[in-house]
């Protein structure tokens, strides 16, 4: 009996061995995010999931996507339609326009820094739990892309060049839904913004103009703008929360952002504080490009605020219409957050269609 | 002759050393468990965003973000030997995040004074040195302005006022600091909590009580008409705070596990 069972044990470890002779999984060319300084300095790292690294040949896969638009259901629409690098990847229509020619009803989100958003919540309403997941929404949502994962996949399969894509960054030419959007989220993460006016007087570069200067004091004020709480600060310079707030838009609430997504009715209204970064591509503004321009964005809050059941505490004198800031103020908050845009993103060639 | 003396003197060392290894205890972690009440109710995530309780001074009022920090845990001995991790603690209440803090100290179990930083002592409050603070909540950061450093407590809702309007408050409780002066004034307002003697076991957990009332209690009863936002910036405010903040924590149960 005992003999028998040793040679049991000895057949187990000669299948385990033989298991780890067939060599390690596929491994792409690792290519780390690059972080900038100051987001080292700063900030806690990124995240990037374990079992989605950052590679070469992952990157230019997702890049590829991105911008092609074999994705869509009649292959007119790619990401970056409605995410143009040059609007800091958001659209500059106040809403998107799917492939049947139906508007959508939110802004289209700019796409930078995600791998700095650390509660992992995207989209205006935060309902997608990961950036890879956020990447498959849009091509099946009947007003965007208006496909199927099964038909986007077959697409990529009679392609002449993606098989060999995936096979390079996967090690497979099993073409999904789960391997597309990894590739999508690859580049997505490489889309950092760190290079601002301001991020170079943080890194003692440069100065600030006396407008610009005194535009932060506002910013940082709680007397004044008090927009620090929700926006960031020179400490956070992802100039968001990526938290939740109603921040006073409209008495009747139609959209319930957050609310729609939790089903929690102290929700209702609540959409995600945008970054203020690259301000100066990324009109309209609000999660309904509601407002054109920034002098609208900055009057909402220093006039224009209105009561509803789940406006956020931090929205001062309400009743009044907000924070009341003077003309000298609005222009030099405008300065200052103008300040936080950052041209070298917009006109990195690493970010534009490849060739 | 010398090797041999030098063995001799090894094994007496090592036997030594074993023989004070039988004899002291393994040092051991000790964690503390925050929870909150407003006056002996519980307080959980269904309970944010109502206003359901009346402040000393009759104001009704919601809570809708509570999230507070904590720091430099120290167990002092009966010999006065203290041991300090020297890490903190961030609290969010709504969220029920960080509900149990392990300070990252090693002691041996005994009898121990346990005490607690609210906030950061100005030893600790340095302006945008803890990355993972810089990345909290948006930046718990305090703006230059006001001397820089981060936030004690962001506690933030909405009350009924004197018009019986529903309106906003902000009481942000942070180092205070005068901004009448060049440079500005500043005073440090944390505060130390003294949960008393605690007997420290194998796998103790100490609760740690808020009484979110006791904010607007005690010493100064608090009106939240007159003081219900841009309390960074004033001074009293702060004083009063904190102040007041001392008697809001207290030590709830001890449970050897």
């Amino acid at each position: 009996m005992r003999f028998l069972a040793l040679i049991f044990i000895s057949i187990l470890c000669f299948a385990c061995t033989e298991a780890d002779d067939t060599g390690p999984e596929y491994e792409a060319t690792p290519s780390p995010l690059e972080i900038p300084q100051l987001f080292r300095d700063k900030l806690i790292p990124p995240v990037v999931p374990a079992d989605n690294p950052q590679t070469v040949e992952g990157i230019a896969l997702g890049k590829k996507l991105f911008f092609d638009p074999i994705l869509s259901a009649d292959g007119t629409q790619a990401c970056a339609s409605c995410h143009n690098p040059q609007n800091a990847f958001t659209d500059e229509r106040q809403f998107s326009i799917g492939i049947d020619g139906i508007a959508g009803n939110r802004n289209s989100m700019p796409i930078f820094n995600m791998a700095w958003n650390f509660n992992e919540e995207f989209f205006w309403d935060g309902r997608a739990a990961t950036l890879e997941v956020q990447a498959l929404e849009p091509v099946t949502n009947p007003i965007e892309m208006h496909n199927t994962w099964e038909n986007a996949s077959a697409s990529l399969l009679a392609d002449a060049e993606y098989p060999e894509l995936f096979e390079a960054a996967f090690g497979t030419r099993a073409i999904n839904s789960d391997l597309a959007t990894k590739a999508l989220a690859q580049f997505m993460r490489t889309l950092i913004s760190a290079n601002s006016r301001f991020d170079k007087y943080l890194l003692g570069e440069l100065e600030l103009t006396p407008s610009e200067a005194n535009g932060l004091e506002v910013f940082m004020d709680e007397s004044r703008g008090d927009c620090f709480h929700c926006h960031g600060n020179p400490n956070n310079p992802l100039w968001t929360d990526n938290i939740f707030h109603n921040n006073g838009l409209d008495a009747t609430i139609t959209d319930k952002g957050r609310g729609n997504v939790t089903g929690d009715p102290r929700e209702f209204g609540l959409f995600k504080t945008p970054s203020l970064r690259n301000l100066a591509y990324t009109a309209p503004y609000m999660h309904d490009g509601r407002f054109a321009t920034l002098d609208e964005v900055i009057d909402h809050y220093s006039e224009g605020l209105v009561y509803s059941e789940t406006i956020d505490p931090l929205m001062k004198t309400v009743a009044e219409g907000g924070v009341q800031l003077t003309e000298q103020d609005k222009a030099d908050l405008k300065a200052f957050l103008l300040s936080l845009s950052d041209p070298s993103f917009i006109n990195n060639p690493n970010f534009r269609a490849p060739d | 002759m010398t090797k041999i003396a030098l063995l001799t003197l090894i094994a007496i060392v090592a036997f030594g050393c074993n023989n004070d290894d039988d004899t002291t205890a393994t040092p051991v972690s000790v964690d503390l468990r925050f929870t909150h009440n407003w006056d002996g109710d519980a307080i959980a995530n269904s309970d944010f965003d109502q206003i359901q309780y009346t402040n000393a001074h009759g104001e009704q009022l919601s809570l809708s973000k509570l999230v507070y920090l904590i720091s430099d845990v120290t167990f002092t001995n009966s010999s006065g030997v203290a041991f300090d991790a020297g890490d903190y603690n961030l609290v969010n209440v709504r969220e029920q995040s960080n509900l149990t803090f392990t300070p990252n100290v090693q002691i041996p179990p005994g009898d121990y004074n346990v005490t607690f930083t609210f906030g950061f002592d100005d030893e600790d409050n340095i302006d945008g040195v803890y990355q993972d603070l810089n990345s909290a909540d948006g930046g718990w950061n305090v703006p230059m302005m006001l001397g820089g450093g981060y936030h004690y407590m962001r506690m933030e809702g909405k009350f009924i006022d004197n018009t019986a309007a529903e309106i906003g408050y902000a009481y942000h409780t942070i180092r205070a600091a005068d901004t009448s002066t060049t440079p500005v004034t500043t005073q440090d307002t944390s505060f130390e909590v003294d949960l008393g003697t605690v007997t420290i076991g194998n796998n103790t957990e100490i609760e740690v009580e808020m009484n979110v009332a006791e904010w607007y209690k005690n010493p100064n009863e608090w009106n939240l008409n007159d003081l219900h936002t841009v309390l960074m910036p004033n001074f009293m405010a702060q004083i009063m705070m904190s102040q007041n903040g001392t008697s809001v924590f207290s030590r709830g149960t001890v449970t050897q596990n």
